[in-house]
């Protein structure tokens, strides 16, 4: 270790890690290759295509923009954490059926972009959804199924809570 | 990626008082970083030439929105989700929420900083204009004390600014007079989303009987640094705005902006818009529709 | 027969076969993979578009000591990549003929070094002058290729134009641009190469087409074909920027494994891989053409000029499929076209979705449109009547034989798109607004699988195995890069052999592992591989009867149990088909006549824009895309390639421009490379019909490259519509648009005057 680097705590998809690495390491890179979490892609470097997001402290962010020493003590959640293992989020499930998904390489930034979105709107309108996506870049989909994976996603969950709600009743 | 982390340092002391020590300690050897969506892209371009950075990220004391009797204080370290996030901004000063919309994308509007913005001085900023238009204040802090000063006189040149080496932007304030003014802000870009401007008008006015009282216009790339387009404001102001005084102030404008020629527009485009957008604003305020 | 029965699995939403990993995050591409040991690669570039190359040093302050440093000289066979023709450079030798040429490879294995070692690599250059545009090639003044600076051209001939003009009733000529376009792939180029005696070279990569790739690398290597091998990794997105371009880094990183005994990874940013790898061929098109009162066709002329940048690559197949689709999908007697493939010295243009149909396509569209308005007609009626049907000669002489079924198209998208109510409103609300709407149309078809004899040449073979576990294996070289190789290909399988989607799965596309069933390109995969597949499946339930181990009918259980059997009988269960061409398909490449494709896809688009004269820029608000592809496999993935690739050819309209400064693309960021994002990309509504080809699998025609050639056309012929302008060149950036309304301003001054 060189005495420049840091020493950073982080938690990512609620675990507890700590990092040695040069303060301004981004940390997609920390993820990518201190925590193997390779679900978390470059595809630009300059915060353009949002491949490379996650979640910091419950806020979207470009992650190849944040030098890991500005990670210190964030609560992180990438793809990896979205769903426990082996299982697809409702989120994932809507994105599968509705085909928002073709080569991939978009799909975990994609994600962690919609999953604030139905955090903060859950019931989006297009115009939402797209803002809400806007900085995430697909060249493959022209987008139309990912809106539709979105809402679905929103309406499956909608029921959901109303049929819980009319169980507590 | 170009970049190579073994050759920068960065400390963050946690602190203001901790990095207006070091500001003062080492002038000119240390870079303040924020939200880092302007300086990490230099860095992967392999074009960041500052080797020792000093973090401003998660500092509360330069993060925060104040409101007073006369004025509103923005800290410089907030982002531009915590301006479209709060609702007395988007009440009072309409333009200054929704150009927070325009900043990149919602990843880098949660990291992007107003100081930021306002410190990195491209012509092309975002909110640059809009301070303009609302009269704003800088306030700049170091361990000597700090300055106040309309922010009109912050850029001096292209990507220069009046800051000592030992300062840092500490906050802006916005002067809660424009309740009642027209506004107009929009901007052009390369598309909807993420794009860079390539002309920008921001505008608030005084219209009294379709007669101007009083007027600001502003503009993103169309000078080498955000300035006012005070000999266009000249041919309004005082001025029943009918379709002569429009026509004459579009002239105005179209001589007085010299924008330039660049990898993402053209002068002639640049000149052209900023003078249809004038022409835009004050059809609408002379149909009293402008923003209130 | 089979073609009108009922599918289970065949035409059903069943899910992506990897979709799950990709959702998951845990889909393994080339840059998610790291070997124990592994070092890293990069290429030091020519900084010039043309020159010798007097010297290369190395910075002797610079510690070398634990660098690899590779040139031409350490090639152990030859120094050319392998395609068509073998005119490229490995590595570029005593001369480069384009900016951003690779010229010196660096390993390392600590990778942040290697920048630094790049930037003391000096490279003395004695520039020579260089070409930059069709116009200074065509001008011949230096010649940078060959003899003439032509790497291809065609003349393609029908009836006499020469014959017609003197009678015609009108004859209106045009000339179209099109812009280069860059593939935007959201993962760069990489790969990995190894290299040792007993294995030779093996290659991990982003790619499409392993057989390529390996077909290039036995020659740079002089190595037997067993001692080379590809295999595909999960790759994000190809369009056709993933073709030819492999072959090329897997080379440099196998040359440094070689050199250095390491694993080695060369992975490129995006600055890297927007500057050096190719763009679609940007092209001029001149129309003349001769109708009759009535607006019938009389005769078409076209001078059609692509530039192909630097090397051959693929721009002679690019300018053949240009050249047949140039007469757009109408009947005319009498044809000339005449066209060239220029050399540049600009990086190599390659393959990208459509591959010279989109250009060729918008000059045709466009040029109809301006026949109409000579005419005063409308441009629907236009197309109307010169439509190809039944019966019917293309350009080529090919024979319609079936039903074309472009009326019925039209009728339907007109009527879904509300055509004639949208334009009359746009026309009442236009002289009042700021905004100015409008209305276009574009109507081509797209031939699917390779031109003329091209099928005959790849000869692909293909088929199905079944494992000792019971899992069905599709065997086929055809990738999977998000268009749904991965889905339709088991579909096809398990629809024949009768047992579930879930039962069959893909056998990797490795070299060592699978057949050669061609490159992943051309809108082949579902027609020509599909076909294979199906035929090896049925193939292979007969191999099961003919040892008595199947029944006439069975159920799926018993099929799996059966070649259980089998495979204790004969040791494994493998059925493979070669590709057999469909009768009448004969392609004279002298002549260039005959059946040019097998078969057409046949397509309409029609767009909705709104042209704000404030700002002078353009938005797509709606649109309407209608195709007839033989078979929709999956739906959900066919409308998925519809909705993509108009994205896209959105993009290749209004947005996306390589802006060229001295040969090198200065705009080499995704921040100033403008593609459309979630907010800008319109309402798409996609409607498909089906006339199922007997020689596709289960009826199917290609699909993935048509979406392409629609938007441009349709689009520029919306603007025309809103605003009156005749705009003929493409991107159309606003800059152009308020560039276009001055000239038109000045124009009309000139007249008064």
């Amino acid at each position: 270790m060189n005495a420049q680097w840091s020493t950073v705590q982080l938690t990512v998809n609620g675990l507890r890690h700590t990092v040695q690495a040069p303060p301004m390491k981004r940390l997609l890179d920390v993820l990518r290759e201190d925590l193997r979490l390779t679900g978390v892609k470059e595809g630009c470097g300059e915060g353009e295509c949002g491949s490379c997001s996650v979640l910091m402290n419950g806020e979207l962010v470009n992650s190849c923009l944040v030098p890991v020493l500005q990670a210190a003590g964030a609560t992180i959640q990438t793809v990896e954490g979205l769903a426990p293992q082996g299982e697809l989020s409702l989120l994932q499930k809507a994105f599968l059926e509705c085909g928002g998904a073709q080569c991939g390489i978009c799909t975990p930034g994609m994600l962690m972009a919609a999953t604030q979105l139905l955090e903060r709107t859950p019931n989006p309108t297009i115009n939402e959804i797209r803002e809400g996506l806007a900085g995430n870049l697909c060249r493959c989909t022209g987008f139309i199924r990912i809106f539709e994976s979105v809402v679905a996603a929103a309406a499956t969950k909608a029921a959901a809570v109303r049929k819980e709600e009319s169980h507590a009743r | 990626m170009r970049g190579n982390a073994r050759s920068h340092e960065m400390v963050a002391p946690g602190d203001l008082a901790g990095v207006l020590e070091l500001l003062a300690a080492e002038p000119n050897a240390w870079t303040p970083i924020a939200g880092g969506t302007e300086l990490m892209v230099a860095y992967a371009a392999g074009r960041l030439n500052a080797k020792k950075l000093v973090s401003l990220w998660g500092i509360p004391e330069l993060r925060f929105i104040e409101w007073n009797e006369e004025s509103v204080s923005i800290g410089a370290a907030t982002t531009f989700r915590d301006l479209r996030a709060a609702a007395r901004i988007a009440v009072e000063f309409p333009l200054l929420a929704q150009s927070a919309g325009w900043i990149g994308s919602i990843a880098n509007q949660s990291r992007a900083t107003l100081g930021g913005n306002l410190a990195n001085g491209s012509p092309a900023a975002d909110s640059s204009p809009v301070l303009l238009a609302y009269d704003a204040e800088v306030e700049t802090i170091s361990a000597r004390g700090r300055r106040r000063f309309p922010y009109s006189a912050f850029h001096t040149g292209y990507k220069r600014n009046v800051l000592a080496p030992d300062e840092l932007l500490f906050a802006l304030h916005l002067p809660r007079r424009f309740a009642g003014h027209q506004q107009y802000l929009r901007k052009v870009g390369t598309r909807r989303a993420m794009a860079i401007s390539k002309v920008a008008l921001v505008v608030t006015a005084l219209i009294e009987a379709n007669r101007v009282q009083e007027i600001r216009i502003a503009a993103a790339s169309l000078a080498a640094f955000p300035t006012r387009l005070t000999a266009t404001e000249s041919a309004l102001t005082g001025n029943l705005l009918d379709a002569a005084v429009i026509a004459c102030a579009q002239a105005a404008l179209l001589k007085e902006a010299q924008p330039i020629d660049d990898i993402r527009s053209t002068a002639e485009y640049r000149r052209k818009v900023a003078a249809n957008l004038l022409g835009e604003c004050l059809q609408q305020f002379a149909a009293g529709s402008g923003t209130r | 027969m089979r073609a009108n029965a009922t599918t289970r699995v065949v035409g059903t939403p069943v899910p992506r076969k990897e979709g799950a990993e990709k959702l998951h995050g845990r889909a393994r591409y080339v840059d998610d993979i790291e070997r124990e040991g592994m070092w890293y690669g990069t290429t030091v570039r020519s900084t010039i578009p043309r020159g010798l190359i007097r010297s290369i040093a190395f910075d002797e302050s610079f510690d070398w000591r634990e660098f690899v440093v590779v040139t031409a000289k350490d090639i152990p066979g030859k120094n050319h990549i392998q395609l068509i023709i073998a005119d490229q450079p490995c590595l570029a030798d005593t001369q480069v003929n384009h900016c951003d040429e690779a010229i010196v490879l660096l390993a390392h294995p600590d990778k942040h070094k290697l920048r630094a070692a790049a930037a003391a690599v000096e490279i003395d250059y004695e520039p020579l002058p260089a070409v930059l545009s069709i116009e200074e090639s065509e001008l011949r003044d230096v010649i940078v290729w060959g003899e003439n600076n032509v790497f291809k051209s065609f003349l393609l001939q029908k009836g006499n134009v020469d014959e017609v003009w003197d009678q015609a009733a009108h004859i209106v000529e045009g000339e179209y641009r099109t812009g280069a376009q860059e593939h935007l792939y959201i993962e760069n180029n990489g790969v990995i190469a190894e290299y040792s005696h007993e294995e030779g070279v093996t290659v991990w990569g982003s790619l499409q087409c392993p057989f390529y790739v390996h077909r290039s690398l036995l020659a740079v290597f002089a190595l037997r074909e067993d001692k080379v091998r590809v295999i595909q990794t999960e790759t994000g997105g190809a369009f056709g920027g993933k073709e030819d371009f492999p072959s090329i880094l897997a080379s440099h990183a196998a040359l440094l494994a070689l050199k250095s005994g390491h694993v080695v990874k060369m992975v490129f940013d995006r600055m890297e891989d927007l500057a050096a790898t190719p763009k679609r061929h940007p092209s001029r098109i001149r129309h003349r053409t001769a109708v009759d009162e009535d607006g019938k066709l009389l005769a078409i002329e076209i001078d059609l000029g692509t530039d192909g940048g630097a090397y051959s690559t693929l721009s002679s197949t690019v300018l053949s499929r240009a050249t047949l689709h140039a007469c757009g999908p109408y009947v005319c007697p009498n044809v000339r076209i005449r066209s060239h493939a220029w050399a540049t010295n600009t990086v190599p243009y390659g393959a990208f979705r459509g591959f010279g149909a989109p250009q060729s396509i918008f000059a045709v569209e466009r040029h109809m449109d301006e026949i109409a308005a000579r005419l005063g007609m409308d441009p629907v009626e236009l197309r109307r009547r010169n439509f190809l049907r039944e019966g019917d000669t293309t350009a080529t002489e090919q024979l319609m034989r079936e039903p074309v079924m472009m009326n019925d198209l039209m009728d339907r998208i007109l009527e879904e798109s509300s055509f004639y109510a949208r334009k009359m409103r746009f026309a009442q609300e236009n002289p009042t607004s700021a905004v100015k709407r409008g209305i276009g149309i574009a109507a081509f078809f797209h031939g699917a699988g390779f031109t003329g004899s091209g099928e005959r040449y790849l000869n692909s073979l293909a088929g199905i195995d079944v494992t000792a576990d019971g899992q069905v294996r599709v065997l086929v070289s055809s990738t999977e890069f998000g268009q749904g190789t991965n889905t339709i290909l088991p579909q096809i399988a398990a629809e024949a052999l009768l047992v579930e989607y879930a039962d069959v799965g893909m056998a990797p596309a490795d070299t060592r592992v699978v057949p050669n069933s061609g490159p992943t390109v051309a809108s082949r995969t579902a027609m020509v591989v599909g076909r294979l597949v199906e035929r090896a499946s049925l193939q292979l339930v007969g191999m099961l009867r003919s040892e008595g181990l199947l029944a006439a009918e069975y159920s799926r259980d018993e099929f799996f149990a059966a070649c259980e059997r089998y495979r204790v009988l004969k040791g494994e269960l493998v059925s493979l088909c070669r590709y057999e061409a469909p009768p009448n398909v004969f392609w004279d490449d002298q002549e260039y006549r005959g059946e040019a494709y097998p078969a057409f896809a046949w397509s309409i688009h029609v767009a909705q824009v709104a042209v704000d004269m404030t700002t002078y820029s353009t938005e797509v608000e709606e649109y309407w895309a209608i195709q007839e592809v033989g078979r929709v496999l999956n739906p959900v993935l066919a409308g998925g390639q519809i909705e993509g690739g108009v994205a896209q050819g959105v993009g290749y309209a209004l947005y996306e421009k390589v802006l060229l400064e001295n040969g090198r693309m200065a705009n080499n960021q995704m921040t100033n490379y403008i593609m459309p994002t979630a907010a800008d990309v319109p309402a798409i509504h996609v409607y498909f019909a089906e006339q199922p080809f007997a020689y596709g699998g289960y009826g199917a025609k290609g699909i993935g490259e048509l979406p392409h050639d629609g938007p441009a056309p349709a689009i520029l012929n919306a603007i025309r519509n809103a605003t009156g302008l005749a705009c003929n060149a493409i991107p159309l950036l606003p800059e152009d648009m308020l560039a276009k309304l001055s000239e038109v301003a000045a124009m009309q001054k000139d007249v008064i005057r």
